[in-house]
């Protein structure tokens, strides 16, 4: 306990922040100049932070292993970005986007950043505007909203199903902007290797340059890690083929905590495995539960068609399970109950593990609304199908089109078959509320850190804190600690902590390369990942993941004597890049068993099988385990749990229901 | 489960650096299923390399769902192969038949140049982007989102334009390797939002400027470039940066 400290200050909940930003210390601009941040990462929240603190006057590096900062992963989001504008006039506020994010992520997370993320939530929205991202908008010019899982209001700002597109672009143009400046040096094809510690503080990295090969080592005063989530651990998810933990990971090793390892997101709404040979998986966004139905047949082993499915023997178990949120329950909720049904022999498509998610009622629906409006009194049924597909194409156009291409299959016509898949971490660094891990002058912001999310991620609010993090938070807190380091000299890279972390990154390149195996980088990945999807995956269970630890350690063993890495370390080579990566998730895994396997209750994403309700919803234990598990890396795959106890002073802490 | 049912000879451009030479080299592959992407025939292809013990094809990829634009192959003379509208990631076997032999190439354009295989050097784009592809507002600057209403078909053609996913297949595909279509998209995106409007002078001098120095050709007018967008990018956005660019000239 003693060794977390979470900084969270002291007050009212509503007056934290405001009164923390009137009494943090100031860095002077002349001082700024001479103060140098590494930002490894250029998602949302990398790109957000990088551009802020460079316009504010500090010396930036951003990092990022893409060809250009425009590619990391925020790119992929789809559905939207929540914020409590309250431009709908449905009753919202600061207080119900915090109350929806604590109650969704099942009251496993710090009320003092969630509040505070609630609080800067419509800034952004002014930011990204302002900064020119082309938001969807009403015919009176004002900004449009759309509903997501988990709340009742509509507070989800969006741009067709390509919002994570939109505003990352928003940010790598701001990022750029300074590119262009001088101020940030953009070093991309770049992967972060290790940091470095000297005296006790992070100050700095070795990055490895991919086309060259070459290791590098960059001094910074502070360190910030907007590196994303590990979802791919899980081999197949909906991240990135490149998305990683390594940096996360690194760091870890050298003394930054992991906080609760094993939450894990598994979306409701992702296009079915079809092979072996898949190599990822596609979300369908979670923005179409506002017009699609999901359902199964009544019958176990229907081999019909769906259209031939009478509507009497079609069973919406959502909407007959949950009533008050029917399809909209949070994400957690929705995929346990696919797999119940799947499970129970309800499944459709070859695999039978599939459910559909069917537009026929909204194209209707639609139909008679644009009918109405064009003046058509009698409309024949063709013309109504029409209509209906229009608006439902303007509003989910690209993604009815993504799935088309991927299965063949025509969704205007036959509802989409879906399941889910592992898509976001709400694990990651351990961060107080500076959002510094427990390494100083290393920070975590975004995906990578574990904190506003609890045990459960509500649809749309990943954007929302990528950029509150980069944007509003980092900007602030960060001279806490940079006002104290203002007569620290830029530090040598010859520094002996540079050269020996350098050393240890070229040890692992090597040893990796003198294995000289037999089987190649992704035939290792593909076996962590079923390990981790059977056995720590929608449901666990003590057996599952004790056996599962015991296998990953042998996968790892066999991993460090039979891996095969070809090529030179001296060029491009992504077979090297996939082995150090994979080589990591094969330590992480593990972690995140032990996690599981510790925290014996069953919350939001992370379902224990004897944890449950008589009707099979997750059953917490809020006298045991309401605390953040923050694990120390002891050295040879040995781990030490430290437990953040989480205080609710504001909320009161119940079962969730949508019911 | 699927199963594998095509037979490929693949030609695929082998190149060690941008210091060597590259050559095609063909490479028959196995029992590929209809419903493999195009880059999982690929991952197929070097799993068998690597078994082999010969050094696996580099090519760029991330997202695998035509979002991020860092894949980038020219199959069969064009970019992002035949399918229309679809990047490489998200083109699937079914496209191809039983038999088909596939010339896969890099993206070829001096702005360009070859890194590794199918890899190649785009930072041109960023290069051009930090000239001006952007709005001069700091963080903290903005006023409330709905102070300046904009019509909904201005926002909409301008989320059109910016929906461009910095891919690289217009440079590509053009006879002239002009990088037209990308530029045109980003000013035209900026030119049709009244925040973009301050800066449009600049910001269209100073973008054609460097998109010049990094040796991109002229545009004249073909189209190819409109046709193999992957995201459908028009050619409204060339005619319109052009104006934006004439009336910039005009003013100074």
């Amino acid at each position: 306990m003693s060794k977390l400290d979470s900084k969270i200050p002291e007050g009212a909940l509503e007056q934290k922040w405001e009164k923390y930003k009137s009494s943090v210390a100031l860095v002077n601009p002349a001082n700024k100049r001479s103060l140098e941040v590494l930002v490894v990462g250029s998602g949302l929240a990398g790109a957000s932070a990088a551009a802020t603190l460079a316009e504010m006057g500090y010396k930036v590096k951003c990092f990022c292993f893409q060809d250009s900062a425009r590619r990391a992963h925020s790119i992929a989001a789809q559905g939207g970005i929540n914020a409590a504008k309250n431009y709908q006039n449905d009753g919202d506020s600061t207080y119900r986007l915090f109350y929806d994010t604590i109650k969704g992520g099942d009251y496993r997370a710090r009320e003092a950043n969630v509040y505070r993320l609630a609080s800067v939530s419509a800034n952004i929205i002014d930011q990204c505007v302002a900064s020119g991202v082309p938001l969807a908008r009403e015919y009176g010019g004002m900004l449009s909203n759309r509903s997501f899982g988990g709340t009742q209001v509509q507070r989800t700002f969006y741009a067709a199903g390509q919002t994570g597109q939109q505003l990352l672009l928003g940010a790598y143009s701001g990022l750029q902007r300074q590119v262009g400046l001088g101020t940030v040096e953009m070093m991309s094809r770049h992967e972060m290797l290790d940091i470095v510690n000297i005296d006790g503080k992070c100050r700095g990295i070795i990055a490895r340059d991919l086309i060259s090969g070459k290791l590098e080592r960059h001094f910074g005063h502070a360190v910030l890690l907007c590196t994303g989530g590990y979802g791919n651990v899980f081999y197949l998810s909906t991240n990135a083929m490149g998305s990683n933990v390594t940096a996360a990971w690194k760091a870890h090793k050298k003394g930054a905590f992991f906080g609760n390892p094993c939450f894990t997101q598994i979306h409701p709404t992702c296009i079915p495995v079809s092979g072996d040979h898949q190599s990822k998986l596609t979300l369908m966004s979670e923005s179409l539960r506002n017009d699609g139905r999901i359902w199964v047949p009544k019958k176990q082993g229907d081999t019909r068609k769906a259209n031939e499915i009478p509507e009497e023997e079609r069973d919406y178990y959502l909407e007959r399970r949950y009533p008050a949120f029917g399809n909209l329950v949070p994400r957690d909720v929705a995929s346990r109950a696919a797999k119940e049904r799947c499970d129970a022999g309800y499944g459709v498509g070859t695999s039978k593990m599939a459910v559909y998610l069917d537009f026929k009622s909204a194209i209707a629906r639609y139909g008679h609304t644009k009918a109405v409006t064009q003046g058509i009194h009698n409309p024949t049924a063709e013309q109504l199908k029409d209509f209906g597909k229009q608006v439902v194409e303007e509003k989910y156009g690209n993604l009815f089109e993504m799935y088309e291409q991927i299965t063949g299959e025509n969704p205007y016509q036959l509802p989409m078959r879906i399941y889910p898949a592992v898509h976001y971490t709400m694990g990651g660094l351990w961060v107080d509320y500076n959002l510094m891990t427990t390494v100083p002058g290393l920070y975590a912001l975004g995906e990578a850190n574990f904190s506003d999310h609890g045990a459960n991620r509500l649809g749309a609010s990943a954007l929302m804190q990528g950029l509150a993090d980069g944007y509003f938070v980092i900007p602030y807190t960060i001279g806490a600690y940079l006002s104290k380091e203002i007569s620290t000299k830029a530090i040598s890279t010859d520094h002996e902590a540079f050269v020996k972390a350098e050393k240890d990154a070229q040890a692992i390149i090597d040893r990796l390369f003198a294995i000289k195996g037999t089987k190649s980088v992704d035939h290792f990945h593909k076996k962590l990942g079923k390990i981790m999807w059977d056995k720590c995956g929608m449901a666990r269970n003590e057996k599952g993941l004790k056996e599962a630890i015991a296998e990953i350690r042998a996968l790892r063993d066999e991993f460090w004597k039979d891996v095969r890495v070809l090529g030179s370390p001296n060029e491009l080579n992504p077979e090297l890049e996939k082995a150090g990566r994979v080589a990591d998730f094969l330590e992480l895994g593990e972690l995140m068993c032990i996690d599981a396997l510790n925290r014996s209750e069953s919350c939001g994403g992370h379902f224990r099988e004897e944890s449950q309700t008589e009707e099979g919803e997750a059953l917490r234990k809020d006298d045991e385990f309401a605390y953040v598990a923050a694990w120390e890396n002891k050295g040879d795959n040995n781990y030490e749990i430290h437990k953040e106890e989480l205080k609710f002073e504001v909320i009161k802490i119940s079962q969730r229901s949508y019911k | 489960m699927s199963h594998g049912n095509m037979n490929l000879t693949l030609k695929i451009w082998r190149q060690k650096s941008d210091k060597e030479k590259g050559k095609l080299v063909t490479y028959p592959v196995q029992d590929i299923s209809p419903d493999m992407s195009f880059l999982e025939m690929f991952d197929v292809l070097n799993e068998q390399l690597i078994t082999k013990g010969e050094e696996p094809i580099a090519f760029d990829h991330d997202c695998r769902e035509g979002i991020c634009g860092m894949c980038s192959m020219f199959i069969n003379g064009r970019p992002h192969g035949p399918k229309r509208g679809v990047t490489t990631c998200q083109l699937h076997m079914r496209s191809f038949k039983n038999g088909d032999t596939i010339v896969v190439e890099p993206w070829r354009a001096a702005a360009f140049p070859v890194i590794k295989d199918l890899t190649v050097d785009r930072s041109a784009f960023d290069r051009i982007i930090s000239k001006g592809g952007f709005i001069s507002v700091n963080t903290g600057n903005a006023q409330d989102a709905n102070n300046i209403p904009i019509p909904k078909t201005d926002a909409d053609a301008a989320f059109n334009a910016a929906a461009c996913i910095g891919c690289g297949a217009c440079v590509a595909t053009c006879k002239n390797s002009s990088a037209m279509l990308f530029v045109s998209a980003k000013i035209s995106q900026l030119a049709l939002l009244p925040q973009g409007k301050v800066e449009a002078t600049a910001r269209v001098k100073n973008m054609v400027a460097q998109m010049d120095e990094e040796g991109f050709g002229n545009c004249t007018n073909t189209g190819a470039c409109e046709i193999e967008c992957p995201k459908g990018i028009s050619l409204e956005n060339i005619a319109r940066m052009n104006r934006e660019f004439y009336v910039a000239n005009i003013k100074s």
